[in-house]
């Protein structure tokens, strides 16, 4: 049944799914994933890096990509489709600057992804973009915001959010750990977001990128070392917390 | 897209700028000739004399105007609005062709209306500037006269930015636009300060616009006066401008405290409460008065 109306992005089939969008989902949870927190003064983004062929400059592989100056977002899916998102949305990141003079708020670039997805399950001749997106940054306003969207160009705001292949045990770690103390200072965030990837991702903190945004401050990279001290800090938390409870126990 | 292609269809940008507006350049003129050179050599003889201000100072923005509507040697109207009301936090001092002014502050009325229901919240007096003053630029050369100042209350306070036709954008403390504006600013130089009081704007402005009217032909009628504050605008008065200037002209000379020469002292700053008194409307309008009933429509 579902073969005869999976073809076209614009026919309903008889129960009322669009197949292709359906597809594109399941291309979203092929994808590596991606983790974004949102914190009282940070907002932080961290994906699970792939790993690379030998050969392979692994600079040039970019999952974490700034918008703007205060708005930066991450993907799992298709690479190449959300290289064409990221284009347009920084292209109108600037048009809305020069048209209007002010910066563009978190949801406003949002809402232009989400209707740019959406457009692309409308329209016929094309295919849906087969991503899901992170969006994360600071209004002028002072609030953090994160917000997700996905293939069908629906968009939510979130406290915080996984996507990608292993988004459903992520995001059941957030929902017991996203705590008032877990997200108390900036650095406590941090280590959350890195928590929450150490739970899918295999070998540590080599396969992690994270990035974060600080009231007023531009995007920030982290290197690989401050990576590595966060993830030591981490174990020698966890190593801790597990005397304690051999201690009670014994 | 591979189909679009082939019937070549457009989809409608729903994002940008409101459709409908008349595309830059399609005026109807006969063929073979250049909408400019046409309308240099037959298009109508548009006449614009006004005396309008705006300056913006701790507590608000205060927009000052003349009302007389001239057309050459004949007075059009003696009796116009000449500041409009965009919405319930910005209003625009109009000068150059009305009918132009009227126009496009329809347009941006419209403009701003769509981007508050999209955004959530109305722009800022600069984005409302630069709308404006890129809607207009796609028309020059196009004999479009719009000199506007654009006075309101925003989320970084009183906002003041001056816009002309050609798509100059500028922001600033204290605009004067129109013939009458050189006898305006020399008023509104001498007795400005950012940290006056209500009443100390009020006389200022009213002051200015009288002088302006008594020596610029173009310039007469009354005077309205409109303040924007955090809580919106507010029509403060409308007094006739000749009433108004022989008024300024009876009071005493005030004593100066600080400054040395005595000579052309400027009435208003020392004796605010004494000119309040004194000015009457021939409508028996208080200044300072509440709200007037909003004629045009508040968004």
């Amino acid at each position: 049944m579902a073969s005869r109306y999976d073809r076209a992005i614009t026919v309903f089939s008889p129960d009322g799914h669009l197949f292709q969008v359906e597809y594109a989902q399941e291309a979203v949870k092929k994808g590596s994933t991606a983790v974004g927190i949102r914190g009282t003064d940070i907002v932080v983004l961290g994906v699970e890096k792939k790993s690379v062929a030998k050969l392979q400059d692994e600079r040039t592989v970019r999952k974490i990509c700034a918008l703007d100056d205060h708005v930066c977002m991450a993907f799992a899916g298709l690479t190449a489709d959300a290289r064409a998102v990221v284009n347009r949305a920084r292209v109108e990141c600037q048009s809305h600057k020069l048209t209007v003079e002010d910066p563009v708020t978190v949801e406003y670039i949002t809402r232009f992804i989400a209707a740019l997805k959406q457009k692309y399950t409308q329209s016929n001749g094309r295919r849906p973009f087969g991503i899901s997106a992170l969006i994360v940054g600071f209004d002028d306003d002072g609030i953090p915001r994160l917000y997700q969207t996905d293939p069908s160009g629906t968009y939510h705001a979130w406290k915080a959010n996984a996507i990608g292949r292993s988004a459903k045990t992520v995001r059941e770690f957030l929902e017991k750990n996203y705590t008032e103390d877990a997200i108390a200072n900036d650095n406590e965030a941090v280590k959350l977001a890195i928590r929450a990837l150490l739970e899918v991702v295999q070998s540590g903190g080599k396969n992690i990128q994270l990035a974060i945004i600080r009231r007023n401050q531009p995007l920030k990279m982290f290197s690989a070392k401050e990576i590595e001290l966060q993830v030591t800090e981490i174990e020698k938390e966890k190593e801790e917390a597990e005397k304690k409870k051999s201690k009670k126990i014994a | 897209m591979a189909l679009q292609d082939v019937c070549k269809w457009q989809a409608p940008d729903t994002q940008g700028l409101s459709p409908h507006l008349p595309q830059a350049g399609g005026w109807a003129v006969p063929r073979g000739c250049d909408p400019q050179t046409f309308l240099q050599i037959h298009g109508p003889r548009l006449a614009h004399g006004t005396t309008t201000l705006a300056f913006r100072f701790r507590h608000g923005v205060i927009a000052a105007a003349d009302t007389r509507s001239s057309c050459g040697n004949y007075v059009a109207c003696p009796a116009s609005r000449k500041v409009i009301p965009v919405h319930q936090h910005l209003l625009g001092t109009t000068s150059g062709t009305s009918a132009d002014c009227a126009t496009w502050y329809r347009v941006l009325q419209r403009e701003l209306r769509l981007r508050a229901l999209r955004e959530g919240q109305l722009p800022s007096v600069a984005s409302a500037a630069k709308l404006l003053s890129a809607m207009m630029s796609h028309y020059r050369g196009l004999d479009l006269c719009v000199a506007t100042a654009l006075c309101g209350w925003d989320r970084s306070g009183p906002a003041l930015f001056y816009v002309y036709s050609d798509g100059t954008r500028l922001q600033g403390d204290i605009f004067s636009v129109g013939s009458g504006s050189p006898y305006a600013y020399g008023v509104l130089d001498r007795g400005y300060r950012y940290d006056m009081t209500t009443q100390e704007a009020y006389a200022l402005a009213r002051c200015a616009v009288a002088h302006a009217t008594h020596r610029d032909a173009y310039s007469g009628g009354s005077v309205d006066l409109f303040h924007v504050r955090e809580s919106g605008w507010e029509y403060v008065s409308r007094n006739d401008a000749w009433v108004l200037y022989s008024e300024l002209q009876k009071l005493p000379e005030p004593e100066k405290e600080e400054e040395e020469e005595a000579s052309e002292a400027h009435p208003e700053p020392a004796t605010p409460t004494e000119l309040a008194k004194v000015e009457n409307s021939p409508r028996g309008l208080e200044p300072g008065d509440s709200r007037m009933p909003a004629e045009t429509e508040t968004l």
